[in-house]
């Protein structure tokens, strides 16, 4: 089950590749948040019952619902427009997405390891690659941000894998995305919107050496 | 003790940034300097004594928090001076102070952290207090700037916990599951070699942020341009400092395992390659606070150097961290005078300052000689070691290419300088050019007289600190 669940997670990816909406962007991120629950549930067994319980409740209270609510209401709230604007095609979006997804199992099946089960190990690296190349091939700023969000769910997958020896770790993971996301969208995505009135990265670039 | 310093400093940081009587905010900063420095004598007295679980006070963390109290106290007062001069609301001075007190402290948390995660989380303090500082001025280039800062440091902060992620998977290969350094050092020959290289390259990767090395070093230029000039000497010196721990004290571990030569390896790669790109924007820059700002991205690629050559490599880059937080936070402690001379930042429109302010200008004069490592500077001492480790290490070709860059870096940062102070500017307007103090060039002599006098005359007692913080090292 953890595995049918991680593989839609690694499907996500490939739907976020092709998506044009930046409302769909939102969508797959409470999905996944979703998904994440569910790993959870079934993935970590051998910790306290309390810890357990609040690492559900983040995600999904806050993976879930709290991110994608706030960032829909960001996206009304600074009249962002509906389009994602790749700098690139969605379908070569699409092949390079399947290369990092391929070139991440190879390399997992190329470890011998028995501590890890590999498939935490692909959808994390997976994520991690893709939700940079996501950052660095999109035009608007909140774009930046929802990579930097599905890299946080990447990373979480990780430390899921490790989570039964280290219950701490995956309470690290979650100070991590609170931080990241009360920092990134509470306070700056905000100033961002209001100072600046197309949020574009093309208006980040007053800060020269010349 | 250090559970009462945290709380007293976090005390008084909640407490600067709600009050808004001027005087007892500054009973209050004047509290915390009391209170930061007897926390420094605290520590000195209880020398290698662990407390709290998590925190160990050995050589390193105590050199650089002797390095960071020295180095806050003339930051509050420069930042006093800013703050009065700008006619602050009640409300962003309180912010700033806060943020500083929270700053220094997280700083002093993650030197003397004895736990990869707690230094972690210190780290990611740090990219708090600092966002504070860059957005002081809240206009759009203080915004721009802020946000690459904090989306850079996100995304280095994420990687280092992939990293530390990693490092618990290799580290389960040894049956243990604690990660404190001295855990990992006792487990150092049952560590799985794939996942502590994976671990290495995250880590290391994330640290750049702060430390300022190819390849996240980008985001710490912007934040040292936009903070305000006593906050970024803080931002250059001993922030860097934290991510030189964050690195070095990870790098001891992996020294002693079958990745050693690796790692050294890429560390040549990233410092080599942070030379070359502060060699060519120094040539390139004409904002004064950014070339600051990449002479120290050269300085930290000199002193990774230094690390991964090895030998007296080690004892070097030690030693030219310290120098080099005393040396450009004086620089960078000067700039805010200089800036009030000529209402600029840019070269251009910035020139003949021995005119206007001599007392000032000898500190720019003497700080250039200090930060190109020109004898009589402390600088000369380290970076001269840090060469012949490299020379004694074969790295001969390397050697070479580094002291071509490295005098360029000097030819472009003296023309800067040189035409700062004695070139006049055409049509500058002399009867609008403020009479500066000189006495507030004092806390940078003392900086840079510090610097000589580590460098070129070590107490035994310092040079038994540093030697002792390497010497678990292998040669």
């Amino acid at each position: 089950m953890t595995n049918v669940l991680l593989i839609i997670f690694i499907i996500t990816l490939f739907y976020v590749a092709i998506a044009n909406r930046i409302i769909t962007f939102v969508r797959v991120l409470a999905l996944q948040g979703f998904i994440l629950f569910g790993v959870t549930f079934l993935q970590l067994k051998d910790i306290q019952t309390w810890n357990l319980v609040l690492i559900l409740l983040e995600t999904i209270v806050f993976k879930t619902i709290a991110v994608p609510f706030f960032l829909s209401y960001l996206i009304k709230r600074n009249k962002i427009t509906r389009e994602t604007e790749p700098y690139l095609p969605h379908f070569i979006s699409l092949i390079i997405t399947t290369l990092i997804v391929v070139v991440t199992i190879l390399l997992a099946n190329s470890i011998q390891e028995t501590h890890l089960d590999k498939i935490f190990f692909i959808v994390s690296l997976s994520t991690l690659f893709t939700g940079l190349y996501f950052i660095a091939s999109r035009k608007k700023i909140i774009t930046h941000v929802m990579g930097y969000l599905m890299i946080e769910n990447g990373v979480f997958v990780l430390s899921l894998a490790v989570g039964n020896e280290m219950p701490n770790l995956v309470n690290l993971g979650i100070m991590l995305d609170v931080f990241g996301s009360v920092l990134i969208l509470g306070i700056f995505l905000n100033k961002i919107g209001d100072v600046f009135k197309a949020v574009d990265v093309d208006q980040l670039s007053n800060l020269k050496d010349y | 003790m250090i559970g009462i310093y945290f709380i007293g400093a976090f005390v008084i940081a909640g407490l600067v940034a709600v009050n808004r009587k001027i005087l007892f905010n500054n009973i209050l900063i004047i509290t915390f300097g009391i209170l930061q420095t007897g926390f420094t004598v605290y520590a000195a007295f209880h020398y290698k004594e662990s407390t709290l679980q998590y925190f160990t006070f050995d050589s390193l963390g105590l050199l650089l928090l002797i390095t960071l109290s020295i180095i806050t106290i003339p930051a509050l007062f420069h930042s006093y001076l800013y703050i009065k001069r700008h006619d602050e609301t009640p409300h962003s001075r309180g912010i700033y102070f806060a943020a500083i007190i929270v700053l220094v402290t997280s700083i002093t948390a993650a030197y003397f952290a004895n736990h990869i995660a707690v230094i972690w989380i210190f780290t990611e303090m740090t990219t708090l207090s600092a966002s504070a500082l860059i957005y002081h001025h809240r206009n759009k280039l203080a915004l721009e700037g802020t946000w690459k800062y904090v989306f850079i440091c996100a995304i280095s902060i994420t990687f280092v916990f992939i990293g530390i992620l990693f490092l618990s998977l290799s580290l389960q290969h040894a049956g243990s599951s604690d990660l404190s350094f001295s855990n990992l050092l006792a487990n150092k020959d049952n560590l799985n070699p794939f996942w502590l290289r994976l671990a290495f390259l995250f880590i290391f990767t994330g640290f750049t942020a702060k430390l300022g090395l190819v390849p996240m070093y980008t985001a710490g230029i912007d934040a040292k341009d936009k903070a305000p000039a006593p906050a970024g000497a803080l931002l250059s010196s001993v922030l860097m400092n934290l991510g030189f721990v964050g690195i070095f004290r990870f790098f001891i571990i992996v020294s002693h395992t079958s990745i050693f030569h690796w790692a050294q390896l890429v560390i040549f790669i990233a410092a080599s390659l942070s030379i070359f790109v502060a060699t060519v924007y120094m040539t390139k820059v004409v904002n004064i606070k950014r070339m600051f700002a990449y002479s120290s991205i050269e300085h930290m690629g000199i002193v990774m150097l230094g690390v991964a050559a090895g030998g007296i490599g080690y004892y070097a880059a030690v030693l030219h961290i310290i120098l080099h937080a005393f040396v450009k936070s004086s620089l960078f402690f000067q700039f805010n005078q200089l800036y009030r001379t000529f209402q600029s930042k840019s070269i251009q429109y910035v020139g003949n300052y021995f005119k206007y302010n001599p007392a000032g200008a000898i500190v720019l004069l003497f700080a250039f000689i200090s930060a190109t490592a020109m004898p009589p500077s402390g600088l000369f001492v380290s970076e001269f070691l840090i060469f012949r480790s490299l020379f004694e290490g074969k790295y001969i070709i390397l050697l070479v290419a580094v002291l071509i860059l490295l005098t360029i870096v000097i030819w472009a940062f003296g023309r800067n300088i040189m035409k700062i102070l004695f070139l006049p500017v055409p049509g500058i307007d002399e009867s609008k050019i403020p009479k500066i103090n000189p006495w507030e060039s004092l806390t940078q002599y003392i900086l840079l007289f510090t610097a000589v006098w580590l460098g070129l005359n070590p107490p035994s007692i310092f040079v038994q600190m540093i030697q002792d913080a390497v010497k678990i090292l292998p040669n």
